[in-house]
């Protein structure tokens, strides 16, 4: 039932140039920057033979590239959440998927692995954006899957966020821009405790996701982002369930 | 099936807030009857519709669908279910076949049966021309065709249709409850109006709904024995 869902939700996501859009979108942004860090590791080259141990391709030129597609999948994001349950209560469709015989806990994990799905198109496609370096050097695979795994996390991570908002309101514009602004906000929060306030930094999803960046696959940030992720994913079930059962 | 009694409500009532919407409301389904919610615009008719459906939890009372309790085993309960809301819930950026490939497979239809089902379904309800149309481009009386397959489909033991005819254009209705009829001939529908000659003309039963409580509950034979109007009833009761 899971698999019906989300399918629907890609099938849905791509019969409107959205989709397709965002996949343009997010091949253009990393390639500019991947090009722009090509150009500056050219130049320095030289002197960086001299360093003992020099930064490989890898540092000097993926990880820009992933830390920037973090960045612009968090404003990605809110157009991909933004319709999934408000625009099913616009339409008065919600009924139609609760009257259903699957449990709204199918209903809501169908439709955060149908957008799941899109991202890993996405993430694939920087990866092999990524590969086309091999052409003139040697890539550090695990930096790679370090950095792809917390893609990853952190997208499912806004995905449950984007969910949970667009289950509260009837408009997707609302909805969207509640999510921008949560997002950015968890993102940011970590400038505040410049003073060392650790409560803030461990809350700040960009604080974790540098690290996976770094290729630090820290246990602390794991748990941080899959928690977090189910919290919101219970959050929206709960909401849609006393939706029934407060009118 | 042997079953008689497919839909069973007892006690039904739902509060929102200090509001009563419905109170005390007994439903009881037969297979093979049209029964027929007749009220005016807010005596509950829709909220006792959505929860007959699960989508509204009712504050007290229980719901059996063919012998399955819908508040405790709400997923075995409602494949005996078919829903046509007051608004169709439609895709509109499917076509007729997808939407339907779509609630069919929400519908646990086996991948071997659904396409069968799905010319069937296709097939009764008028739809041959417009299988590869996207629904946003269908009129409102094909929108509504194609709600009320979105229904059928898995031909459910209870179908509850809330207002079904509204909108449509006559030679619309007259196909659309030609419908109903054959319908309520195999399952059991329970469909919600405001038209008296919709109820006189397919139900085999009437119930008043006035303020969130039946009024009025007869079947349209007696009625008939007794010579009485459904007119001058409705007026009495409901003014």
């Amino acid at each position: 039932m899971i698999v019906t869902i989300s399918r629907k939700e890609l099938k849905m996501l791509f019969a409107s140039p959205l989709a397709w859009l965002l996949l343009t979108l997010m091949q253009l942004i990393p390639t500019w920057i991947l090009l722009g860090r090509l150009d500056a590791f050219l130049e320095i080259q030289s002197q960086l033979l001299q360093i003992a141990n020099p930064p490989g391709v890898t540092e000097l030129i993926i990880l820009p590239v992933f830390a920037m597609a973090g960045l612009v999948l968090l404003m990605v994001t809110p157009l991909l959440s933004m319709r999934l349950l408000a625009e099913e209560r616009r339409n008065h469709t919600l009924t139609l998927l609760i009257s259903a015989p699957i449990s709204i806990t199918d209903i809501v994990i169908g439709k955060f692995f149908g957008v799941m799905v899109f991202f890993l198109m996405i993430i694939a496609l920087i990866v092999a954006l990524c590969m086309s370096l091999l052409l003139g050097g040697n890539i550090d695979f695990g930096l790679i899957i370090s950095n792809v795994i917390g893609l990853l996390l952190l997208t499912a991570c806004f995905t449950a966020l984007g969910l949970y908002i667009s289950s509260l309101t009837v408009q997707p514009a609302v909805a969207a821009i509640i999510t921008l602004g949560g997002l950015l906000g968890l993102w940011l929060i970590d400038l505040a405790a410049d003073g060392g306030n650790q409560w803030l930094q461990s809350i700040s999803l960009l604080r974790h996701f540098e690290r996976f960046n770094q290729g630090l696959i820290d246990t602390f940030s794991l748990v941080y982002f899959i928690l977090f992720t189910a919290t919101f994913l219970i959050l929206t079930i709960r909401r849609l369930d006393s939706e029934r059962l407060h009118g | 099936m042997s079953i008689a009694t497919t839909l069973l409500a007892r006690d039904l009532s739902r509060n929102y807030g200090s509001f009563t919407a419905v109170h005390n409301i007994n439903l009881e389904l037969k297979r093979g009857e049209v029964l027929g919610l007749l009220g005016p615009n807010g005596a509950g008719k829709t909220t006792t519709m959505r929860m007959l459906t699960g989508n509204l939890a009712p504050s007290t009372g229980s719901i059996e669908v063919c012998g399955v309790d819908l508040l405790t085993k709400p997923q075995e309960a409602k494949t005996h279910l078919g829903f046509l809301p007051e608004i169709p819930p439609l895709y509109q950026d499917m076509t007729v076949d997808e939407f339907l490939l779509f609630t069919a497979k929400l519908h646990h239809i086996e991948k071997r049966d659904i396409q069968t089902k799905l010319n069937e379904v296709i097939q009764r309800c008028g739809l041959n021309d417009r299988r590869r149309n996207l629904i946003s481009t269908l009129s409102k009386g094909f929108q509504q065709r194609v709600g009320l397959a979105q229904a059928i489909i898995h031909n459910p033991d209870v179908i509850i249709l809330d207002e079904p005819t509204v909108g449509l254009d006559p030679n619309q209705i007259r196909e659309i409850r030609k419908l109903i009829r054959e319908l309520g001939n195999s399952n059991s529908v329970i469909l919600s109006t405001h038209i008296l000659s919709e109820v006189e003309n397919i139900c085999d039963r009437v119930q008043i709904i006035h303020k969130g409580g039946v009024v009025f509950d007869e079947t349209l034979a007696a009625l008939k024995q007794q010579g009485t109007n459904l007119e001058m009833i409705f007026t009495q009761l409901t003014q």
